[in-house]
């Protein structure tokens, strides 16, 4: 009898469909009955600025020199009606969170940041406290639908009003603060009572569509004595049109934000599978601008997924007249930092990865209201990291604007970008690298 | 005892009324004019005329002077008043007194949707009706209707009264929070998480207080019936997810 030889085995293969994370979720739910909520923008692989490039100067074009020209980065936002327009010195904004989804020193440190670098941050729901006030030069007033917090008095402090449709994260969604984070301070704001969940309605309570919404901004503007720049935040699902009609009723400043936005307690299923990607959002936004001859004249604000100097400036490049960060300058404050690992562990999860913001328990101190762990965030420091961080930001848009040869970073074109992907190449409305050929195109 | 004080006929005496006339003015020139008001100014009344159903009138008040609009006001009248008290002499539109700090607002006729929607305090008083989502998401204000409201009254309602002589339409009331709901008539039907609760003195004489603020006598304030939050779905539960 002779030995058969051992039988090679395939290896465990898993499915591209059920794969781990799909199964463990299946188990979660089984489990529990409830959908995922969290925080933060879509996770899964999306067409994104990454899939863009600059082509720089060459024959055809020539460079300014890196240390030597100036390359301006100056923003003027609202100059369409509001007598007091928004003057910027870096074209990077701190898009709205709420005190509430974040601590106090958060907010401050967002502040201090922000005014450090000479540019604006932005209230969230629940209204606007001293500490963001005192500590932003600028300060954008987010006008939602639960009007937590909203009153007058704080309406004639802002610099600005941001009228929110909608966000990246959920176009069509309300919120959910969870009573975990209802802090008695938090409470008082909202006129609710401690520790029940409070909603956020998903559509504003005396105003639908955009006849009632250019009555609205009449209304804001007259309270304010038409000074200040009146913003649209819409979440990115069919820009062409919101912006159009965002415009028609009377928008200073369009906001568009693209499905990696993040935010502080939304269902993974809703960020994951509703609205677009930001870099898809751009040209049709501009293009809506352009056919009613107001592009530069309503200025655009681009969010959802910004990280670095090359993301603002092809934002830029696309026709935005600025971009605003949120996700990226609660990292730059301290957010998902490895120095935390051991209370990540602990909280069944790891440095980067930390998304249940909603749950109050936040390690860093800034997606919290729990005393003790807000402790942790010392504003002064954490604003410093942020302003380091908008430095580079804009640092990083200058090279790359200097060697396509343009003295402002609103002077970069869709003309100096090419994409790596088809997909890229027809979002953006530029070539596909190597080629002539713009995919798609902008058909509205 | 001391009564609480007629809200509707406070601040109708005094100076005589300076006059601005929108069939020549801008809804601008008004509110500049309002805006410009200051606590202790001498001039504190004002009579408006041809609204012509314009939006935005006698908006963003801060001073407790006395504007009286004769005719039909469009959306958002008096919106985010404080300490003002406005007559309208008409109807309104959609938000009457919408995020209302304070002061007095007054509706000879009817009001649209939303009407004191958001508002933080003071009283609006809508002698006809009022129209669907009266007092949605109101956040301490106290609404007198003496008609009916409509359908999704209340909605959200966190803090104030809505007191409703006549009936209440479909819905009302719901996902409410800590609001205090009182209708005389009939309620076509409650919304999600809102109960009738019983009527106790504190609440007759709850009633009675804001009746009289209004101008309101002779009502039987035992002939209302109270409706408020069951506290079910404050904080969210798989198990309540049928009741949305």
């Amino acid at each position: 009898m002779t030995d058969h030889p051992r039988v090679p085995r395939t290896l465990p293969r898993f499915s591209s469909t059920f794969d781990p994370a799909t199964l463990a979720e299946i188990r979660r739910a089984s489990a529990t009955g409830i959908y995922d909520i969290r925080g933060g923008g879509a996770k899964r692989k999306l067409p994104n600025f990454d899939d863009l490039l600059f082509l720089g100067a060459s024959i055809s074009r020539y460079p300014l020199e890196g240390y030597r020209e100036r390359c301006g980065t100056d923003v003027v936002l609202g100059t369409r009606f509001a007598k007091k327009p928004i003057e910027l010195k870096i074209p990077i904004t701190i898009a709205g969170m709420s005190f509430g989804s974040l601590s106090a020193q958060a907010k401050e440190a967002l502040g201090r940041g922000a005014s450090t670098m000479g540019t604006s941050t932005t209230t969230g729901d629940g209204g606007m406290t001293q500490e963001e006030r005192g500590h932003s030069s600028i300060l954008v007033y987010q006008y939602l639908p639960s009007r937590y917090g909203m009153n007058p008095e704080d309406l004639r402090k802002a610099d600005a009003i941001e009228i929110v449709v909608g966000q990246g994260a959920k176009p069509g969604g309300g919120g959910m603060l969870l009573g975990q984070k209802i802090s008695p301070r938090v409470a008082a704001m909202r006129t609710l009572p401690e520790g029940i969940d409070q909603r956020s309605a998903c559509r504003h309570p005396d105003w639908t569509g955009p006849d009632d919404l250019e009555i609205k901004i009449e209304e804001l503007r007259e309270i304010t004595n038409w000074e200040k720049p009146i913003y649209v935040k819409v979440g990115a699902s069919r820009p062409y049109y919101d912006t159009a009609l965002a415009v028609k009723s009377g928008a200073d400043v369009i906001v568009i934000d693209g499905m990696q936005g993040g935010t502080a307690a939304t269902q993974d299923v809703f960020i994951e599978h509703v609205g677009i990607p930001t870099l898809a959002a751009i040209r049709p936004a501009v293009k809506a601008l352009e056919d009613l001859g107001l592009h530069r004249k309503v200025q655009l604000i681009v969010s959802g997924g910004i990280r670095n100097g090359a993301d603002v400036a092809k934002a830029l490049a696309l026709g935005a007249d600025a971009v605003s960060i949120g996700t990226a300058a609660l990292v730059a404050l301290g957010d998902n930092d490895p120095a935390w690992e051991a209370d990540y562990q602990a909280l069944g999860t790891t440095a980067g990865a930390y998304d249940d913001w909603h749950e109050g328990k936040d390690p860093a101190g800034i997606t919290t209201q729990d005393p003790a762990l807000a402790a942790r965030l010392d504003p002064v420091a954490a604003g410093r990291r942020l302003a380091n961080y908008l430095s580079v930001l804009t640092l990083e848009a200058q090279t790359i604007a200097r060697a396509c040869g343009k003295s402002h970073v609103h002077n970069l074109e869709p003309e100096d970008l090419v994409a790596l992907t088809v997909e890229a190449a027809a979002m953006a409305g530029v070539p596909l690298a190597g080629t002539d050929w713009v995919p798609g195109g902008v058909r509205y | 005892m001391t009564p609480a004080p007629n809200l509707a006929t406070a601040g109708l005496a005094g100076p005589e009324a300076e006059t601005i006339d929108l069939g020549t003015d801008s809804v601008r020139d008004l509110n500049s004019r309002l805006q410009a008001v200051q606590p202790g100014a001498n001039a504190t009344r004002f009579h408006v005329l041809n609204p012509a159903g314009r939006h935005a009138l006698a908006v963003g008040l801060t001073a407790p002077l006395s504007v009286e609009i004769d005719g039909h006001a469009g959306y958002y009248c008096a919106g985010m008043n404080a300490l003002a008290s406005v007559t309208v002499n008409g109807n309104t539109g959609i938000g009457v007194a919408e995020n209302m700090m304070s002061g007095f607002v007054h509706v000879k006729g009817d009001a649209g949707a939303s009407a004191g929607a958001t508002a933080h305090g003071g009283m609006l008083l809508v002698e006809g009706n009022a129209a669907s989502r009266c007092g949605i998401s109101m956040k301490g204000i106290d609404i007198v209707v003496k008609g009916s409201v409509g359908a999704m009254s209340a909605f959200m309602a966190q803090a104030g009264t809505l007191i409703v002589l006549g009936d209440a339409g479909d819905a009302l009331g719901d996902s409410i929070y800590e609001a205090r709901l009182y209708v005389r008539g009939t309620v076509k039907s409650l919304g999600a998480d809102c109960i009738e609760k019983p009527m106790r003195d504190e609440h007759r004489a709850e009633i009675a207080e804001k009746l009289a603020a209004a101008g309101i006598t002779g009502v039987d304030v035992g002939a209302f019936r109270r409706y408020g939050s069951a506290r079910g779905l404050y904080n969210f539960h798989v198990d309540n997810a049928g009741a949305y």
